[in-house]
């Protein structure tokens, strides 16, 4: 007889699944099933541990003690002062605020033609060939974070762009927590027709101090020929959990550059699947990560090339001071069809202080008998021969060092096409250096 | 008072069994000398640069080295840039993501900051490094570029003597800057450095050969051999180095 061993349920798992039992009614049949099955795969599969492969680094079960009530409405006036990221970068903002759009505090005017963006809670319950697409990217495997979004979420923003428009004017997600600690759920999805272009940008932040929880999941349905940039900032307060999945549909001849900065959050997860369905794609996911103190942040991607002559690549540069934490899980899969895949996967981590730690695990599956990929890890302390270069010529310590970060960290930023949400990064990262100094 | 005065130093490679390198090094520098030291490999020329520099890798067991008077060897690496003392690398280093203008626009503000003046305004920073930059054959693609990042040989000379022509340091320790140059990219340096000579300013130039000399020449040129001067002289020292080799000082030593 075999009998399933299943462990203790820790406080967080049984008051997740209270929560459960009391599923947001947005949405018709279709999302109403989406929502009991991931529900019910949460009861099943529970937090994951180190020993669930996807997780081994972050010990979810252990790093998430408690179960927080879900937020409330946040007030306007508050999310209002708290909005700070990317504020001057000329996009088009939406707020969202303890995971609700607020549409007040978004800039809904004017909407260039070709461009539709709506709640996702009214989408929801207005229905449409639209909101079918949500939770149709599926990432082939249990992902406790993402089943809880699926379960929760309900409000988030969805952005469709017409076959044939390009956006010019980046569509930036503002995502704000305020209040007391208690746990939001953000459920996005963009949606691009053929030849499409489109700009998205999307923020975190909150208080310091609070220990909130974020949940968001964005799904992005990419079809032929659209060119899709994606900017993400995630500045969560220090005591936040984050935990945010990223699903992406990608058809053939897209361009897809996608690019995440972070250095908030306690400890913070992000996941990352992307589907190249259609042959002759590029994609990039490339991201930087500054983390200080205990933070601990984890980037796991999933790269699925399922096609032939599809581009992919990927470049991730930690930079850990104090006792921080940094995970990348990059795994690449070249099914038997994916011949000329051309891939590539580079981490790169400068350990800063000296009990930090970084955790690399690149993963290759191949099927496919011609093919390029390749993959790289490196970590190390700065170079202390340029150090004493930059000294010699009169930098003082903390200075030169300050700007070989930059560099470091340079390299990945400037990977993002739009001039000002690359400038807002990079200022973003020299606030990060000179609050060290 | 000479500006430089190395008094009898002595230092060893960091660390219990570190090597002993400089054994009881003398040699004074002032304003407007240029002093040539010259010398077969190994003799200890380079680790004389670096620790004039402040690399951390040495260890002085005696000896003293002042600058104006003052204790070089208890600065910091940057605090003796700030005092003047500028060495230009043999092998130029590489800093990928920090282009020259930064870095020398960095390297002099924080220069001028130590000392106590003004940050240089941007026009005045740009037209400073165009002039200097144009007599020494440097492009302004050159300039956008990473330090020294994708610079053949003898650019990265070139743009070592380019900083040091924008920073203007009281003493300047040129650590074999012919080494890996064909004849036009030595006479492009020199000229450069020559341009740098001044009343104010003392010299260093280490080169294992002559050739260097006829473009720089020197004041005075010294024999380094297992870690000391054991000879000096005037500029025709070096052609009597060149015509017979450095055996006779490896025999005296045997």
């Amino acid at each position: 007889m075999n009998a399933e061993i299943r462990p203790m349920r820790t406080p967080a798992e049984q008051g997740l699944s209270g929560e459960l039992k009391n599923l947001p009614l947005t949405g018709d049949a279709r999302v109403r099933a989406l929502r009991e099955a991931a529900a019910q795969a949460f009861n099943d599969n529970g937090l994951p541990h180190r020993r669930v492969e996807e997780w081994k680094y972050t010990d979810l079960r252990t790093l998430m003690r408690e179960a927080l009530p879900i937020s409330s409405p946040a007030q306007s006036a508050q999310v209002e002062a708290h909005a700070r990221l990317l504020i001057d970068t000329g996009a088009r903002r939406l707020v969202v605020a303890n995971g609700a759009l607020v549409p007040e505090l978004s800039d809904l005017a004017d909407l260039e033609p070709g461009l539709s963006i709506a709640p996702l809670g009214t989408a929801l319950a207005a229905g449409g060939d639209l909101v079918a697409r949500l939770g149709t990217l599926e990432p082939g495997r249990y992902d406790a974070a993402l089943a809880l979004n699926t379960a929760l979420a309900a409000d988030g923003v969805v952005i469709a762009v017409a076959a044939g428009a390009v956006i010019e004017r980046p569509v930036h997600v503002a995502h704000v927590f305020s209040g007391k600690a208690a746990a939001s759920f953000a459920r996005n999805l963009v949606v691009l027709g053929e030849g499409a272009g489109l700009t998205y940008a999307e923020s975190f932040e909150g208080p310091e101090g609070v220990a909130y929880q974020v949940n968001s999941a964005t799904e992005f349905v990419v079809a032929d020929e659209a060119s899709l940039d994606v900017v993400r900032m995630q500045e969560d307060g220090a005591s936040a959990l984050h935990l945010s999945t990223l699903l992406f549909e990608v058809g053939k001849g897209v361009k897809l550059n996608a690019f995440g900065f972070a250095s908030g959050a306690a400890v913070a997860r992000t996941s990352l699947y992307a589907r190249l369905d259609g042959a002759d794609s590029a994609v990039a996911f490339n991201g930087a990560i500054l983390l200080k103190d205990r933070q601990h942040a984890d980037s796991t991607l999933f790269v699925d090339h399922r096609t032939t002559g599809c581009e992919s690549r990927e470049l991730f540069k930690h930079v850990l001071d104090d006792s921080s934490r940094g995970v990348f899980q990059g795994k690449i899969v070249v099914r038997q069809p994916a011949q000329k895949t051309d891939g590539r996967m580079m981490s790169r981590a400068l350990l800063l202080g000296d009990d930090a730690e970084m955790d690399n695990k690149p993963e290759l599956e191949i099927f496919a008998d011609d093919v390029a990929c390749g993959h790289g890890a490196t970590c190390g302390a700065i170079d202390d021969d340029l150090l004493f270069y930059l000294r010699a010529r009169g930098i003082p310590l903390k200075e030169a060092q300050s700007l070989l970060v930059q560099a470091f960290v340079g390299e990945a930023i400037e990977t993002v096409a739009n001039d000002e949400l690359r400038d807002a990064l990079v200022a973003r990262a020299e606030a990060w250096l000179k609050a060290r100094a | 008072m000479a500006m430089l005065d190395i008094d009898n130093l002595h230092a060893k490679i960091e660390g219990e069994d570190g090597k002993e390198i400089l054994k009881g090094l003398s040699l004074k520098v002032n304003p407007g000398e240029v002093h040539a030291i010259m010398g077969p490999n190994g003799s200890g020329k380079s680790t004389l640069s670096y620790i004039l520099a402040g690399k951390e890798d040495y260890e002085v067991t005696e000896g003293s080295v002042t600058l104006d008077g003052e204790d070089l060897l208890e600065m910091a690496i940057d605090e003796r840039a700030a005092k003047g003392v500028f060495l230009a690398f043999q092998y130029p280093i590489e800093v990928p993501g920090v282009a020259t203008m930064t870095f020398l626009r960095s390297a002099l503000n924080a220069q001028r900051k130590k000392r106590g003046e003004e940050e240089i305004s941007t026009p005045d920073f740009l037209r400073l490094v165009k002039d200097k930059a144009a007599g020494l054959g440097i492009s302004q693609d050159m300039l956008k570029r990473g330090v020294n990042v994708g610079f053949s040989g003898g650019e990265k000379k070139r743009a070592e003597i380019l900083q040091m022509a924008v920073l203007e340091p009281k003493i300047a320790i040129l650590d074999e800057t012919d080494s890996g140059l064909d004849i036009d990219a030595l006479k492009i340096v020199s000229e450069g450095v020559n341009a740098l000579r001044s009343p104010e300013r003392g010299m260093i130039v280490i080169t294992h050969y002559q050739r260097l000399l006829n473009h720089i020449v020197p004041d005075f040129v010294h024999v380094m051999h297992k870690g000391r001067i054991v000879r000096s002289g005037g500029k025709e020292l070096a052609l009597e180095l060149e015509a017979n080799g450095y055996a006779e000082y490896q025999q005296d030593a045997a």
